[in-house]
């Protein structure tokens, strides 16, 4: 992946940015990496185990990063809707970052290995199979060769047809035996690019909205939440199902959401910051079927 | 478990000041008969009536929840409705997709002079809830349920042994 380590040299060299955020190849497969110095540029890679969504260092509240110096980051498709999300958000702008597309053509589930391994069916993330931004567009430099298509799999779409067709008290067994795994450790908050809020409802005690023994009753109330604040914003980038140490299926409830916002109010996410996001803005003919 | 025979739900109803409010104070003066199984909360606007009320609800031992407000175009705030509108779309979908059935919600729009329709929301929603019985799924969740959980039951306990509450002023 010469063209992004030769992208990062010069805007590095020529000072445009002060740190260059990518992945580079690890024990675990891969790794992020904040990257200061044109020596190190070498060590940036692109390939099927850059499963990290690296938007999530670009929220001005981590000031580690922050005090690196504006930033150049490395996006896949999911990780520029992110990007998206947030400059949407006013987060910071756009002139504040600069971002270097890869073109991808999917990850793996779960990044191990010194070698990149070869995509199939069985290995590649839930998200990538009907991926639309394998190539994002609003980016300031696209780099990396064209990708094949990821393989196909069973898709999210499908598992959650098989949820919908379940009476609503078999939905509920199944979800609260998903839940009570729940520790409510926040590491799904901590992962998402979106989930960035000064202080999470989560950690407000008065009163205490969600409660935080990790019971199921709790962890309804904290799931609930951190779905319905993600609806309309998720990119379905996974990192939050990755990031869960005890495996709940996250990914089906961002999907879900996905889909309800497309078929209610006729949003797509995309990686395109001038589209707004469906909760906050509103038509006067909604649909309200649902309204009495 | 809630013994089904003399099973009461109880109903939770997030309203908004000027129209459900109103309508449903409308609904008391005129004297119109309704179930009496429904606890109102008033808030300033639908737009003020975040998700989590309606969890807080089931969690502190509501079978039901009704949510109403005033018609579009008639908000208070021009716009709360319409905000609220899309939040509980997504909501409503959300909550059934984890399992929650729909059918122990009640959104609707009901003006202040709409008396009548809020009689029938409560109706129609009272009826519902007592087909689909007592929501101790979810109120089970967090095992037993414990006095401090339950905030209803003293009141009830109150209301049904006709005592008056015990008066705790200085003697």
């Amino acid at each position: 992946m010469s063209d992004l380590q030769d992208t990062a040299r010069r805007l590095l060299d020529e000072g445009t940015v002060q740190v260059v955020i990518g992945w580079e190849a690890s024990r675990l497969g891969a790794r992020p990496v904040f990257v200061t110095s044109t020596d190190d540029c070498d060590r940036l890679i692109f390939d099927t185990r850059c499963v990290h969504n690296l938007a999530t260092f670009l929220n001005p509240r981590r000031v580690q990063v922050a005090a690196l110096g504006k930033a150049a980051v490395v996006v896949k498709g999911c990780d520029a809707k992110a990007v998206a999300g947030l400059l949407r958000e006013a987060q910071f702008e756009r002139d504040a970052i600069v971002t270097i597309g890869v073109r991808c053509g999917g990850v793996v589930s779960e990044p191990s290995g010194l070698e990149p391994p070869e995509l199939t069916s069985a290995n590649v993330a839930a998200r990538c199979p009907g991926c639309d931004v394998r190539e994002p567009a609003s980016v300031d430099f696209l780099v990396g060769e064209a990708q094949p298509e990821p393989p196909v799999t069973m898709s999210l779409n499908e598992r959650i047809a098989e949820l919908d067709a379940l009476s609503p008290a078999e939905r509920f067994a199944f979800w609260t035996g998903e839940l009570s795994r729940c520790t409510q450790c926040y590491a799904c908050r901590q992962a998402c690019p979106l989930c960035y809020c000064e202080r999470c409802i989560v950690e407000k005690s008065q009163p205490q909205w969600i409660e935080t023994s990790p019971h199921p009753r709790g962890n309804f109330a904290w799931h609930l939440t951190r779905a319905q604040h993600l609806a309309g914003r998720c990119v379905g980038c996974g990192e939050c199902e990755r990031a869960c140490p005890v495996g709940i299926p996250l990914g089906l409830i961002n999907r879900k959401l996905q889909q309800v916002v497309h078929e209610l109010y006729g949003y797509t996410v995309t990686d395109d910051p001038a589209v707004p996001a469906p909760i906050g803005a509103y038509a006067t003919d909604d649909t309200q079927d649902f309204i009495k | 478990m809630t013994d089904l025979s003399t099973f009461e739900p109880r109903v939770t109803a997030f309203v908004c000041n000027w129209c459900t409010y109103t309508g449903a104070d409308l609904a008391g003066t005129s004297r119109l008969h309704m179930a009496s199984n429904v606890r109102i909360v008033r808030l300033p606007c639908t737009g003020r009536i975040d998700h989590l009320f309606i969890v807080k609800a089931f969690e502190r031992g509501a079978d039901g929840v009704i949510v109403s407000g005033c018609h579009p175009a008639d908000c208070h705030y021009t716009a709360g409705n319409y905000h609220a509108r899309r939040r509980f779309g997504v909501f409503r979908e959300l909550l059934t997709f984890m399992g929650i059935d729909p059918q122990r919600l009640t959104f609707s729009w009901v003006s202040a002079s709409e008396g009548g329709k809020w009689q029938d929301v409560v109706n129609e929603t009272v009826d519902r809830v007592r087909r689909l019985g007592p929501f101790d799924s979810y109120h089970g969740l967090a095992g037993a349920a414990t006095a401090a959980d339950d905030p209803f039951a003293a009141i009830e306990a109150t209301a049904a042994s006709g005592d008056a509450p015990e008066h705790r002023g200085a003697s």
